[in-house]
């Protein structure tokens, strides 16, 4: 009794030191996650039920920026528009180019590395403004890529910036341009599958096809569904090339107005704090929405194994 | 568990084919990736190329990889700078924040990292989710309370609100590196600390040294991000003698007109070439850190 009091007292002591511990280690992070992620966050919503111009006290005005939001200000759809098109189109179109690449890569055993470093370099550069204002050049009208379209035949200069749908997808190419990321991430899935799976597939008849739909995507889902949820955030967040392109207006006729871009502009060009807090937050229910769709949903196709190792 | 440290391995033999024989399929398998990569990298490329062009024959020769004549004063031009600055003060300033940001987000990253990966405490998981949690939410949520807390602060016109919160560790640099930890066997720190090294020694002598390569990953990210950062600059700075290089871009497209689109093109050229420079030398960092997190 005497000896495991003693030792209970020594554990529970050692406990009580492991905690301190533990909290000073990590105490940065709760001072930073309470001063800069809690507490504006909170202020945030409050400002959401207000309108605020920086200057005079915040008036509270109950669900008015939200009305106007939903009923009163079409450009808001619009911006709704323009950034889902965005996101639906661009997140597969990128997740899919970048799994076909690191398939072909990793089919071929020699020789990849240089390649795998190309494709890659567009997602070191791609949120620059240097890229976004190469982007806007490039897609001008006397730009490179009328030139190469040219080049090929095509003799009609395309005025991509003067037609809202093409001035959106030059951005959403500017995205898929940067595939390189989550290449090198379905890279790293697609050599960690155990050859032998494949090997005893190709015995059984399998051919390429079958293997891949069979063996190799189901392995790979659940990657690509963490991807997925992780690209599509910050697809909805895209700020730089749309503000850079468009050299902040969201033109023409706000084909490029994405959602930041809106908010950004109704924050600090008009100073209506209130109403742009309203927006950040059914951003952010909408994308609380959107992974909790992707979540509940991915039972259905995200594999997972059982752990082995 | 398998250690993240080692380089990332040549793909699984199963599909090679005999050594030696170049075959057919090998031939289309380099002509289509290596058509792909002109094809990506054309338009730096040309950034890069058109740099050295008149500004008047950037778009009438925008077809030619060739300058002709091939001129230097596009880089001279920039170089004086826009808006009463030299091009260096943007450089200076973007040093700046860079570096402080990075030695603050790396060093208090790896202080919490190790408290979570390797120290049993009451609302650890708690605490993890909320640091997960922040790698989620869309920052425009932020934006605007943090821009009034700054401004009470009245830290506007300072590189503080950018600087500072970096602080206080960075969830992406948390996670990589408690991947990172949790490959170091845990004998190595018990048996430390039964030697009477406190629980601050057996972190500083023992795992800072360890992982020294996501420490490396962690700062060549941080490096990058805060180099071609727009939205934090473009709210807190309105002096140009405080703009960074991403800023400074800006102006220059402000004020584009025909006449210094060299000037702008060179400039951007300048912006690239420390972040290609830092990618080409360290790029098995870049790419463990992606594959290790599955995260960018």
């Amino acid at each position: 009794m005497t000896g495991n009091g003693a030792d209970a007292m020594k554990k529970s002591r050692s406990i009580r030191k492991d905690n301190l511990a533990g909290y000073a280690f990590i105490s940065p992070f709760i001072i930073g996650f309470l001063c800069f992620t809690v507490i504006p966050m909170g202020a945030s919503l409050f400002l959401s039920f207000t309108s605020y111009d920086l200057f005079t006290a915040p008036k509270w005005i109950g669900l008015d920026n939200f009305k106007e939001m939903f009923t009163g200000d079409e450009k808001y759809w619009q911006s709704l528009k323009v950034t889902f098109t965005y996101v639906l189109a661009g997140v597969p179109l990128r997740l899919g180019f970048a799994l076909f690449i690191a398939v072909i890569l990793n089919n071929a055993a020699k020789g990849t590395a240089i390649y795998r470093t190309l494709f890659y370099l567009p997602s070191i550069i791609g949120g620059s403004v240097a890229v976004a204002i190469m982007w806007r050049n490039i897609f001008g009208n006397d730009g490179v890529i009328n030139a190469l379209l040219f080049f090929v035949g095509i003799d009609q200069k395309i005025l991509w910036y003067q037609n809202p749908t093409s001035a959106l997808w030059t951005l959403i190419l500017l995205s898929v341009w940067q595939f390189g990321s989550s290449m090198l991430i379905f890279l790293a899935g697609l050599k960690n599958i155990p050859s032998s799976y494949l090997e005893a597939a190709s015995v059984d008849g399998a051919n390429r096809v079958q293997r891949f739909f069979k063996i190799t995507l189901p392995i790979l889902t659940p990657i690509i569904f963490f991807n997925l949820v992780m690209q599509t955030i910050s697809a909805f967040m895209t700020f730089t090339p749309a503000y850079i392109i468009s050299k902040g207006e969201g033109g023409p006729l706000d084909g490029t107005l994405l959602y930041s871009l809106y908010l950004f502009q109704r924050a600090f060009n008009y100073f209506q704090m209130g109403y742009a807090s309203a927006m950040a937050w059914v951003m952010l229910v909408i994308v609380g929405l959107i992974t909790l769709i992707l979540f509940k949903t991915s039972s259905y196709w995200v594999h997972y194994e059982s752990k082995e190792e | 568990m398998e250690p993240v440290n080692q380089p990332v391995r040549e793909a699984p033999v199963f599909e090679r084919k005999k050594a030696g024989r170049v075959s057919p399929k090998r031939i289309l398998f380099h002509v289509f990736t290596a058509t792909l990569a002109v094809l990506l990298l054309y338009p730096v490329i040309w950034l890069f190329v058109s740099s050295f062009k008149e500004s008047a024959s950037i778009f009438t020769t925008s077809h030619s990889l060739i300058p002709d004549p091939f001129i230097l004063s596009n880089y001279a031009e920039g170089w004086k700078g826009i808006a009463g600055q030299p091009f260096l003060t943007f450089i200076k300033n973007s040093a700046i924040i860079v570096g402080l940001s990075t030695i603050g987000a790396v060093m208090s990253s790896a202080v919490i990292a190790y408290g979570f990966a390797r120290i049993p405490f009451k609302g650890k998981k708690f605490w993890f989710a909320c640091m997960m949690g922040t790698l989620m939410l869309p920052h425009e949520v932020l934006m605007i309370p943090q821009y009034i807390m700054f401004a009470k602060l009245d830290w506007l016109n300072s590189f503080k609100p950018i600087v500072v919160p970096q602080f206080f560790g960075h969830a992406f640099f948390i996670f990589l590196m408690i991947q990172f930890i949790r490959t170091i066997p845990e004998e190595l720190d018990e048996a430390a600390r039964i030697d009477g090294c406190g629980r601050f020694a057996c972190f500083w002598r023992i795992i800072l040294p360890l992982i020294a390569p996501a420490l490396a990953t962690s700062a060549i990210f941080s490096f990058y991000w805060k180099w071609e950062e727009l939205i934090q600059p473009l709210l807190y700075l309105n002096k140009p003698e405080l703009y960074p290089v991403s800023l400074a871009l800006k102006l220059f497209l402000d004020t584009e007109s025909a006449s210094n689109w060299g000037a702008m093109f060179a400039m951007s050229a300048v912006s690239l070439l420390p972040v290609i420079l830092v990618f080409f030398l360290f790029q098995k960092y870049i790419v463990q850190g992606i594959s290790t997190t599955g995260l960018k």
